[in-house]
Protein backbone atom coordinates (compact mmCIF):
# COMPACT_ATOMS: atom_id res chain seq x y z
CA UNK A 1 0.00 0.00 0.00
CA UNK A 2 1.46 3.30 -1.07
CA UNK A 3 -0.78 5.23 1.25
CA UNK A 4 0.36 6.43 4.62
CA UNK A 5 -0.69 4.23 7.54
CA UNK A 6 -3.85 5.45 9.21
CA UNK A 7 -3.40 6.72 12.73
CA UNK A 8 -5.05 9.09 15.13
CA UNK A 9 -3.22 12.14 13.82
CA UNK A 10 -3.59 11.67 10.09
CA UNK A 11 -7.01 10.04 10.19
CA UNK A 12 -9.04 13.09 9.26
CA UNK A 13 -6.95 13.66 6.15
CA UNK A 14 -6.32 10.06 5.16
CA UNK A 15 -9.90 8.93 5.61
CA UNK A 16 -10.97 11.35 2.85
CA UNK A 17 -9.87 8.78 0.29
CA UNK A 18 -12.57 6.40 1.57
CA UNK A 19 -15.37 8.89 1.25
CA UNK A 20 -17.19 9.25 -2.05
CA UNK A 21 -16.54 12.72 -3.45
CA UNK A 22 -19.65 14.87 -3.74
CA UNK A 23 -20.42 15.35 -7.45
CA UNK A 24 -19.98 19.13 -7.29
CA UNK A 25 -20.51 19.87 -11.00
CA UNK A 26 -23.58 17.66 -11.25
CA UNK A 27 -24.98 19.12 -8.01
CA UNK A 28 -24.45 22.65 -9.34
CA UNK A 29 -26.25 21.78 -12.56
CA UNK A 30 -29.19 20.21 -10.72
CA UNK A 31 -29.38 23.22 -8.39
CA UNK A 32 -29.22 25.61 -11.35
CA UNK A 33 -31.98 23.81 -13.25
CA UNK A 34 -34.38 23.26 -10.34
CA UNK A 35 -33.72 26.68 -8.82
CA UNK A 36 -34.18 28.21 -12.28
CA UNK A 37 -37.43 26.33 -12.82
CA UNK A 38 -38.81 27.57 -9.50
CA UNK A 39 -37.97 31.14 -10.58
CA UNK A 40 -39.51 30.62 -14.03
CA UNK A 41 -42.64 29.32 -12.32
CA UNK A 42 -42.60 32.38 -10.04
CA UNK A 43 -42.28 34.63 -13.08
CA UNK A 44 -45.24 32.89 -14.71
CA UNK A 45 -47.28 33.40 -11.54
CA UNK A 46 -46.32 37.03 -11.45
CA UNK A 47 -47.38 37.52 -15.10
CA UNK A 48 -50.63 35.77 -14.31
CA UNK A 49 -51.35 38.18 -11.45
CA UNK A 50 -50.49 41.14 -13.70
CA UNK A 51 -52.56 40.09 -16.70
CA UNK A 52 -55.53 38.35 -15.14
CA UNK A 53 -55.88 39.97 -11.73
CA UNK A 54 -54.89 43.53 -12.54
CA UNK A 55 -51.86 43.80 -10.27
CA UNK A 56 -49.22 46.37 -11.15
CA UNK A 57 -45.71 45.08 -11.88
CA UNK A 58 -44.47 46.30 -8.47
CA UNK A 59 -47.39 44.85 -6.52
CA UNK A 60 -47.49 41.46 -8.30
CA UNK A 61 -44.54 40.28 -6.21
CA UNK A 62 -46.63 39.93 -3.05
CA UNK A 63 -49.24 37.43 -4.29
CA UNK A 64 -46.52 35.58 -6.23
CA UNK A 65 -44.40 35.01 -3.11
CA UNK A 66 -47.48 34.07 -1.11
CA UNK A 67 -48.50 31.49 -3.71
CA UNK A 68 -44.99 30.00 -3.80
CA UNK A 69 -44.94 29.77 -0.01
CA UNK A 70 -48.34 28.08 0.02
CA UNK A 71 -47.31 25.54 -2.62
CA UNK A 72 -44.04 24.83 -0.84
CA UNK A 73 -45.86 24.32 2.46
CA UNK A 74 -48.26 21.90 0.77
CA UNK A 75 -45.44 19.98 -0.90
CA UNK A 76 -43.69 19.78 2.48
CA UNK A 77 -46.81 18.41 4.11
CA UNK A 78 -47.27 15.80 1.41
CA UNK A 79 -43.66 14.69 1.88
CA UNK A 80 -42.46 15.76 -1.55
CA UNK A 81 -40.32 18.81 -0.84
CA UNK A 82 -37.61 16.90 1.03
CA UNK A 83 -37.19 14.64 -1.99
CA UNK A 84 -36.87 17.66 -4.27
CA UNK A 85 -34.36 19.02 -1.75
CA UNK A 86 -32.24 15.87 -1.81
CA UNK A 87 -32.12 16.10 -5.60
CA UNK A 88 -31.71 19.82 -6.06
CA UNK A 89 -29.74 20.91 -2.97
CA UNK A 90 -29.32 24.68 -3.00
CA UNK A 91 -31.66 24.87 -6.00
CA UNK A 92 -34.66 24.31 -3.77
CA UNK A 93 -33.14 25.62 -0.53
CA UNK A 94 -32.26 29.16 -1.62
CA UNK A 95 -35.57 30.36 -3.15
CA UNK A 96 -38.40 31.48 -0.87
CA UNK A 97 -39.86 27.98 -1.18
CA UNK A 98 -36.87 26.63 0.78
CA UNK A 99 -37.55 29.12 3.56
CA UNK A 100 -41.19 28.04 3.62
CA UNK A 101 -40.11 24.40 3.74
CA UNK A 102 -37.87 24.99 6.75
CA UNK A 103 -40.72 26.68 8.64
CA UNK A 104 -43.39 24.14 7.67
CA UNK A 105 -41.21 21.11 8.35
CA UNK A 106 -40.37 22.43 11.82
CA UNK A 107 -44.07 23.05 12.50
CA UNK A 108 -44.99 19.54 11.42
CA UNK A 109 -42.17 18.00 13.41
CA UNK A 110 -43.17 19.67 16.64
CA UNK A 111 -46.92 19.37 16.29
CA UNK A 112 -46.90 16.50 18.79
CA UNK A 113 -45.70 18.84 21.55
CA UNK A 114 -48.67 21.18 21.22
CA UNK A 115 -49.46 24.43 19.44
CA UNK A 116 -47.68 26.85 21.77
CA UNK A 117 -44.56 25.10 23.03
CA UNK A 118 -44.32 22.77 20.05
CA UNK A 119 -45.29 24.52 16.83
CA UNK A 120 -44.96 28.19 17.80
CA UNK A 121 -41.71 27.81 19.71
CA UNK A 122 -39.99 25.73 17.07
CA UNK A 123 -41.43 27.35 13.95
CA UNK A 124 -38.30 29.39 13.27
CA UNK A 125 -35.83 26.83 14.61
CA UNK A 126 -34.14 26.60 11.24
CA UNK A 127 -35.33 29.81 9.61
CA UNK A 128 -34.62 31.99 12.66
CA UNK A 129 -30.97 32.53 11.75
CA UNK A 130 -32.00 33.64 8.25
CA UNK A 131 -34.32 36.26 9.73
CA UNK A 132 -31.74 37.46 12.26
CA UNK A 133 -29.00 37.87 9.68
CA UNK A 134 -31.46 39.33 7.16
CA UNK A 135 -32.56 42.03 9.59
CA UNK A 136 -29.05 42.74 10.90
CA UNK A 137 -27.50 43.01 7.44
CA UNK A 138 -30.38 45.19 6.21
CA UNK A 139 -29.77 47.49 9.18
CA UNK A 140 -26.03 47.69 8.57
CA UNK A 141 -26.46 48.27 4.84
CA UNK A 142 -29.12 50.88 5.55
CA UNK A 143 -26.70 52.84 7.74
CA UNK A 144 -23.98 52.61 5.11
CA UNK A 145 -26.35 53.78 2.41
CA UNK A 146 -27.61 56.65 4.54
CA UNK A 147 -24.08 57.78 5.46
CA UNK A 148 -23.10 57.55 1.80
CA UNK A 149 -26.07 59.73 0.78
CA UNK A 150 -25.02 62.46 3.27
CA UNK A 151 -21.66 62.94 1.58
CA UNK A 152 -22.30 62.22 -2.08
CA UNK B 1 -17.61 -15.59 34.56
CA UNK B 2 -14.03 -14.53 34.29
CA UNK B 3 -12.21 -11.52 33.05
CA UNK B 4 -10.10 -12.42 30.06
CA UNK B 5 -7.21 -10.18 29.08
CA UNK B 6 -7.75 -6.48 29.56
CA UNK B 7 -11.33 -5.80 28.56
CA UNK B 8 -13.05 -9.06 27.75
CA UNK B 9 -15.36 -11.36 29.66
CA UNK B 10 -15.68 -15.09 29.17
CA UNK B 11 -18.92 -16.54 30.42
CA UNK B 12 -17.68 -19.65 32.17
CA UNK B 13 -21.14 -20.40 33.41
CA UNK B 14 -22.96 -20.72 30.09
CA UNK B 15 -25.60 -18.17 29.20
CA UNK B 16 -27.94 -18.85 26.31
CA UNK B 17 -30.20 -16.85 24.06
CA UNK B 18 -33.62 -18.44 24.47
CA UNK B 19 -35.44 -16.41 21.87
CA UNK B 20 -35.35 -13.19 19.90
CA UNK B 21 -37.93 -10.82 18.49
CA UNK B 22 -37.76 -8.14 15.82
CA UNK B 23 -40.09 -5.52 14.45
CA UNK B 24 -39.17 -3.13 11.63
CA UNK B 25 -40.41 -0.29 9.46
CA UNK B 26 -41.31 -0.15 5.77
CA UNK B 27 -37.91 0.30 4.14
CA UNK B 28 -36.35 -2.54 6.14
CA UNK B 29 -39.36 -4.64 5.17
CA UNK B 30 -38.46 -4.19 1.52
CA UNK B 31 -34.79 -5.00 2.05
CA UNK B 32 -32.98 -8.29 1.47
CA UNK B 33 -33.64 -9.51 5.03
CA UNK B 34 -37.40 -8.91 4.92
CA UNK B 35 -38.25 -12.55 5.58
CA UNK B 36 -36.13 -12.72 8.70
CA UNK B 37 -38.12 -10.12 10.66
CA UNK B 38 -40.99 -11.08 12.91
CA UNK B 39 -43.07 -8.02 12.19
CA UNK B 40 -42.94 -5.49 9.36
CA UNK B 41 -44.85 -2.19 9.31
CA UNK B 42 -46.04 -0.62 6.08
CA UNK B 43 -45.65 2.96 7.25
CA UNK B 44 -43.12 4.85 9.33
CA UNK B 45 -45.90 5.84 11.71
CA UNK B 46 -46.57 2.18 12.57
CA UNK B 47 -50.24 3.12 13.07
CA UNK B 48 -49.33 5.52 15.87
CA UNK B 49 -49.94 9.24 16.30
CA UNK B 50 -46.35 10.41 16.47
CA UNK B 51 -42.84 9.13 15.82
CA UNK B 52 -41.95 8.52 19.44
CA UNK B 53 -45.05 6.38 19.93
CA UNK B 54 -44.17 4.53 16.75
CA UNK B 55 -40.73 3.68 18.09
CA UNK B 56 -42.20 2.61 21.40
CA UNK B 57 -44.60 0.32 19.60
CA UNK B 58 -41.72 -1.28 17.70
CA UNK B 59 -39.90 -2.09 20.94
CA UNK B 60 -43.06 -3.34 22.56
CA UNK B 61 -43.67 -5.69 19.65
CA UNK B 62 -40.10 -6.94 19.58
CA UNK B 63 -40.25 -7.64 23.32
CA UNK B 64 -43.61 -9.35 23.17
CA UNK B 65 -42.65 -11.50 20.18
CA UNK B 66 -39.45 -12.48 21.94
CA UNK B 67 -41.19 -13.45 25.18
CA UNK B 68 -43.93 -15.24 23.28
CA UNK B 69 -41.37 -17.37 21.43
CA UNK B 70 -39.70 -18.23 24.73
CA UNK B 71 -43.09 -19.03 26.22
CA UNK B 72 -42.42 -16.72 29.13
CA UNK B 73 -44.67 -14.11 30.66
CA UNK B 74 -43.24 -10.66 31.41
CA UNK B 75 -43.87 -11.24 35.11
CA UNK B 76 -41.36 -14.10 35.06
CA UNK B 77 -38.54 -11.91 33.73
CA UNK B 78 -36.03 -10.77 36.35
CA UNK B 79 -34.35 -7.91 34.54
CA UNK B 80 -34.94 -5.70 31.53
CA UNK B 81 -32.00 -3.92 29.90
CA UNK B 82 -33.06 -1.45 27.27
CA UNK B 83 -31.74 1.49 25.33
CA UNK B 84 -32.44 3.68 22.36
CA UNK B 85 -31.12 6.87 20.79
CA UNK B 86 -33.53 9.38 22.27
CA UNK B 87 -32.91 11.79 25.11
CA UNK B 88 -33.45 10.18 28.51
CA UNK B 89 -33.78 6.79 26.77
CA UNK B 90 -37.51 7.42 26.55
CA UNK B 91 -38.42 4.41 24.46
CA UNK B 92 -36.84 1.93 26.86
CA UNK B 93 -38.20 3.73 29.90
CA UNK B 94 -41.78 3.87 28.70
CA UNK B 95 -41.76 0.28 27.48
CA UNK B 96 -40.45 -0.72 30.91
CA UNK B 97 -43.24 1.29 32.54
CA UNK B 98 -45.68 -1.01 30.83
CA UNK B 99 -43.72 -4.25 31.30
CA UNK B 100 -43.15 -3.75 35.03
CA UNK B 101 -39.83 -5.60 34.93
CA UNK B 102 -36.87 -4.09 36.89
CA UNK B 103 -35.06 -1.88 34.39
CA UNK B 104 -31.48 -0.94 33.66
CA UNK B 105 -31.56 1.77 31.00
CA UNK B 106 -28.43 1.82 28.89
CA UNK B 107 -26.93 4.17 26.37
CA UNK B 108 -24.04 3.57 24.03
CA UNK B 109 -25.54 5.12 20.90
CA UNK B 110 -25.80 2.40 18.28
CA UNK B 111 -23.55 0.08 20.31
CA UNK B 112 -26.34 -0.29 22.89
CA UNK B 113 -27.53 -3.51 21.24
CA UNK B 114 -24.45 -5.45 22.29
CA UNK B 115 -23.98 -3.38 25.46
CA UNK B 116 -27.35 -4.61 26.73
CA UNK B 117 -26.72 -8.19 25.60
CA UNK B 118 -23.24 -8.35 27.14
CA UNK B 119 -24.39 -6.82 30.43
CA UNK B 120 -27.51 -8.95 30.51
CA UNK B 121 -25.50 -12.12 29.93
CA UNK B 122 -22.98 -11.09 32.59
CA UNK B 123 -25.64 -10.46 35.22
CA UNK B 124 -27.38 -13.72 34.42
CA UNK B 125 -24.07 -15.61 34.38
CA UNK B 126 -23.10 -14.16 37.73
CA UNK B 127 -26.45 -15.06 39.24
CA UNK B 128 -27.75 -11.56 39.86
CA UNK B 129 -30.67 -12.38 37.60
CA UNK B 130 -32.16 -15.72 36.68
CA UNK B 131 -32.94 -14.41 33.24
CA UNK B 132 -32.82 -11.12 31.41
CA UNK B 133 -34.61 -9.45 28.56
CA UNK B 134 -32.55 -7.06 26.43
CA UNK B 135 -33.89 -4.72 23.81
CA UNK B 136 -32.94 -1.69 21.75
CA UNK B 137 -34.77 0.42 19.23
CA UNK B 138 -34.28 3.24 16.78
CA UNK B 139 -36.63 5.03 14.44
CA UNK B 140 -35.61 6.97 11.38
CA UNK B 141 -37.85 9.95 12.10
CA UNK B 142 -37.14 10.23 15.84
CA UNK B 143 -33.42 10.05 15.12
CA UNK B 144 -33.67 12.69 12.39
CA UNK B 145 -35.41 15.02 14.79
CA UNK B 146 -33.03 14.27 17.64
CA UNK B 147 -29.79 14.53 15.73
CA UNK B 148 -30.47 16.30 12.46
CA UNK B 149 -33.36 18.26 10.96
CA UNK B 150 -37.16 17.92 10.87
CA UNK B 151 -38.19 14.89 8.83
CA UNK B 152 -39.67 16.92 5.98
CA UNK B 153 -36.86 19.47 5.79
CA UNK B 154 -35.42 19.54 2.28
CA UNK B 155 -31.72 19.68 3.11
CA UNK B 156 -29.40 17.73 0.85
CA UNK B 157 -27.41 14.92 2.46
CA UNK B 158 -24.07 13.70 1.16
CA UNK B 159 -23.44 10.14 0.04
CA UNK B 160 -21.44 9.43 3.22
CA UNK B 161 -24.59 9.81 5.33
CA UNK B 162 -26.36 6.78 6.74
CA UNK B 163 -30.05 6.03 7.12
CA UNK B 164 -31.28 5.27 10.63
CA UNK B 165 -32.98 1.89 10.72
CA UNK B 166 -36.56 1.90 11.93
CA UNK B 167 -37.01 -1.11 14.14
CA UNK B 168 -36.39 -2.86 17.38
CA UNK B 169 -34.77 -6.10 18.40
CA UNK B 170 -35.08 -8.02 21.64
CA UNK B 171 -33.41 -11.11 23.07
CA UNK B 172 -34.18 -13.20 26.12
CA UNK B 173 -31.23 -14.79 27.89
CA UNK B 174 -30.99 -17.32 30.68
CA UNK B 175 -28.85 -20.24 31.79
CA UNK B 176 -31.21 -22.82 30.33
CA UNK B 177 -29.35 -24.58 27.48
CA UNK B 178 -30.47 -23.59 23.99
CA UNK B 179 -29.02 -23.62 20.50
CA UNK B 180 -27.30 -20.21 20.84
CA UNK B 181 -24.73 -19.61 23.54
CA UNK B 182 -23.32 -16.25 24.57
CA UNK B 183 -19.67 -17.17 24.91
CA UNK B 184 -17.81 -13.95 25.57
CA UNK B 185 -17.93 -10.19 25.31
CA UNK B 186 -15.49 -7.34 24.90
CA UNK B 187 -16.31 -3.91 26.26
CA UNK B 188 -14.98 -1.11 24.10
CA UNK B 189 -13.17 2.10 24.90
CA UNK B 190 -14.27 5.49 23.63
CA UNK B 191 -12.10 6.17 20.60
CA UNK B 192 -12.05 9.58 18.95
CA UNK B 193 -10.14 10.11 15.72
CA UNK B 194 -11.38 13.69 15.39
CA UNK B 195 -14.11 13.22 12.81
CA UNK B 196 -16.40 16.24 12.84
CA UNK B 197 -18.87 15.45 10.08
CA UNK B 198 -22.25 14.29 11.45
CA UNK B 199 -23.04 13.01 7.99
CA UNK B 200 -20.10 10.62 8.02
CA UNK B 201 -20.51 8.46 11.11
CA UNK B 202 -18.97 5.44 9.38
CA UNK B 203 -15.57 7.15 9.45
CA UNK B 204 -16.10 8.26 13.05
CA UNK B 205 -16.88 4.73 14.27
CA UNK B 206 -14.39 2.67 12.28
CA UNK B 207 -11.47 3.34 14.68
CA UNK B 208 -13.62 2.29 17.65
CA UNK B 209 -14.55 -0.95 15.90
CA UNK B 210 -10.91 -1.57 15.11
CA UNK B 211 -9.88 -0.92 18.71
CA UNK B 212 -12.49 -3.31 20.13
CA UNK B 213 -11.90 -6.10 17.60
CA UNK B 214 -8.15 -5.88 18.12
CA UNK B 215 -8.54 -5.91 21.91
CA UNK B 216 -10.93 -8.83 21.62
CA UNK B 217 -8.58 -10.93 19.49
CA UNK B 218 -5.65 -10.17 21.79
CA UNK B 219 -7.61 -10.81 24.99
CA UNK B 220 -9.01 -14.09 23.71
CA UNK B 221 -5.84 -15.17 21.90
CA UNK B 222 -7.76 -15.64 18.69
CA UNK B 223 -7.40 -14.77 15.04
CA UNK B 224 -10.15 -13.52 12.68
CA UNK B 225 -10.54 -16.96 11.07
CA UNK B 226 -11.62 -18.39 14.43
CA UNK B 227 -14.92 -16.76 13.54
CA UNK B 228 -17.28 -17.72 10.77
CA UNK B 229 -18.42 -14.13 10.73
CA UNK B 230 -17.28 -10.87 12.25
CA UNK B 231 -20.13 -8.46 11.83
CA UNK B 232 -20.03 -4.76 12.63
CA UNK B 233 -23.13 -2.72 13.44
CA UNK B 234 -23.36 0.25 11.15
CA UNK B 235 -20.03 1.25 9.62
CA UNK B 236 -21.68 1.49 6.21
CA UNK B 237 -19.94 1.57 2.85
CA UNK B 238 -17.57 4.30 4.09
CA UNK B 239 -16.47 2.86 7.43
CA UNK B 240 -16.21 -0.77 6.30
CA UNK B 241 -13.08 -0.39 4.12
CA UNK B 242 -11.53 1.87 6.78
CA UNK B 243 -11.97 -0.84 9.42
CA UNK B 244 -10.56 -3.53 7.13
CA UNK B 245 -7.51 -1.40 6.34
CA UNK B 246 -6.95 -0.52 10.01
CA UNK B 247 -7.06 -4.23 10.87
CA UNK B 248 -4.71 -5.04 8.01
CA UNK B 249 -2.20 -2.51 9.33
CA UNK B 250 -2.02 -4.59 12.50
CA UNK B 251 -1.65 -7.81 10.57
CA UNK B 252 -5.22 -9.02 10.85
CA UNK B 253 -6.99 -9.75 7.60
CA UNK B 254 -10.70 -9.72 8.35
CA UNK B 255 -11.94 -9.11 4.80
CA UNK B 256 -12.82 -12.79 4.35
CA UNK B 257 -15.11 -12.97 7.36
CA UNK B 258 -16.24 -9.39 7.88
CA UNK B 259 -19.65 -7.96 7.02
CA UNK B 260 -21.55 -4.90 8.13
CA UNK B 261 -25.19 -4.96 9.29
CA UNK B 262 -25.71 -1.51 7.79
CA UNK B 263 -24.98 -2.93 4.37
CA UNK B 264 -26.79 -6.24 4.89
CA UNK B 265 -30.12 -4.72 5.80
CA UNK B 266 -30.83 -2.72 2.63
CA UNK B 267 -30.55 -3.33 -1.09
CA UNK B 268 -27.93 -1.13 -2.68
CA UNK B 269 -30.58 0.62 -4.77
CA UNK B 270 -32.67 1.67 -1.75
CA UNK B 271 -32.41 5.39 -0.89
CA UNK B 272 -30.20 4.93 2.17
CA UNK B 273 -26.97 6.68 1.11
CA UNK B 274 -24.06 4.56 2.32
CA UNK B 275 -26.13 2.15 4.46
CA UNK B 276 -28.19 1.64 7.59
CA UNK B 277 -27.37 2.84 11.08
CA UNK B 278 -28.98 3.09 14.51
CA UNK B 279 -29.29 0.76 17.50
CA UNK B 280 -31.83 -1.30 15.64
CA UNK B 281 -29.49 -1.90 12.71
CA UNK B 282 -27.22 -4.39 14.47
CA UNK B 283 -30.09 -5.62 16.66
CA UNK B 284 -32.57 -6.62 13.97
CA UNK B 285 -29.89 -8.14 11.76
CA UNK B 286 -28.35 -10.13 14.63
CA UNK B 287 -31.59 -11.14 16.31
CA UNK B 288 -33.16 -11.93 12.94
CA UNK B 289 -30.94 -13.18 10.14
CA UNK B 290 -27.78 -14.08 12.07
CA UNK B 291 -29.51 -16.09 14.80
CA UNK B 292 -31.50 -17.85 12.09
CA UNK B 293 -28.31 -18.75 10.21
CA UNK B 294 -26.68 -20.00 13.41
CA UNK B 295 -29.63 -22.24 14.13
CA UNK B 296 -29.37 -23.59 10.58
CA UNK B 297 -25.70 -24.28 11.16
CA UNK B 298 -24.34 -21.82 8.59
CA UNK B 299 -22.27 -20.21 11.32
CA UNK B 300 -20.86 -21.85 14.41
CA UNK B 301 -19.23 -18.86 16.01
CA UNK B 302 -19.78 -15.21 15.25
CA UNK B 303 -18.50 -11.96 16.67
CA UNK B 304 -21.05 -9.16 16.70
CA UNK B 305 -19.40 -5.76 17.07
CA UNK B 306 -22.04 -3.09 17.60
CA UNK B 307 -20.60 0.30 16.75
CA UNK B 308 -21.84 3.58 18.17
CA UNK B 309 -21.15 7.19 17.28
CA UNK B 310 -21.48 9.09 20.55
CA UNK B 311 -22.72 12.15 18.74
CA UNK B 312 -24.39 15.07 20.42
CA UNK B 313 -25.56 18.01 18.28
CA UNK B 314 -24.79 20.40 21.15
CA UNK B 315 -21.23 19.12 21.49
CA UNK B 316 -20.72 19.42 17.74
CA UNK B 317 -21.91 23.03 17.81
CA UNK B 318 -19.36 23.61 20.56
CA UNK B 319 -16.71 22.46 18.06
CA UNK B 320 -16.23 19.03 19.63
CA UNK B 321 -15.51 15.94 17.56
CA UNK B 322 -17.53 12.71 17.36
CA UNK B 323 -16.24 9.92 19.63
CA UNK B 324 -16.98 6.32 18.75
CA UNK B 325 -17.45 3.19 20.82
CA UNK B 326 -17.90 -0.48 19.99
CA UNK B 327 -18.92 -3.46 22.11
CA UNK B 328 -18.48 -7.02 20.93
CA UNK B 329 -20.31 -10.21 21.84
CA UNK B 330 -19.38 -13.73 20.77
CA UNK B 331 -22.26 -16.03 19.93
CA UNK B 332 -21.58 -19.72 19.46
CA UNK B 333 -23.56 -22.79 18.66
CA UNK B 334 -25.03 -24.10 21.89
CA UNK B 335 -26.60 -27.39 22.78
CA UNK B 336 -28.54 -29.30 20.10
CA UNK B 337 -32.21 -29.05 20.83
Amino acid sequence: MAKEKLNENNFEKQSKSYQPKPPYVLNCMKAFIVGGLICVFGEALSQMYIHWFGFSEEKAGDPTVTTLILLSALLTGFGIYDRIGQFAGAGSAVPVTGFANSVTSAALEHKSEGIVLGVATNLFKLAGSVIVFGVVSAYVLGIIRYTWSLFF
Amino acid sequence: MTKTGKQSWTFTKPVYIQSTGTSVGPLEGKGPLKDTFDKVHDTLHCEEKNWELAERRLMMEAVHTCLQKAGVDASAVDLFLAGDLLNQNVTGNYVARQLQIPLLGMFGACSTSMETLATGAALVGAGYAGNALVSVSSHNATAERQFRYPTEYGGQKPQTATYTVTGSGAAFVSTKPSSIKVEAATIGKVVDYKVKDPFDLGSAMAPAAWDTIKAHLEDMGRIPSDYDLIVTGDLSAVGTPILRDLMKQDGYDISEVHQDCGMLIYHSDQPVFSGGSGCACSAVVTYGKLIEEMKKGTYNRILVVATGALMSPTMLQQKETIPGIAHAVVLTKGEEQ
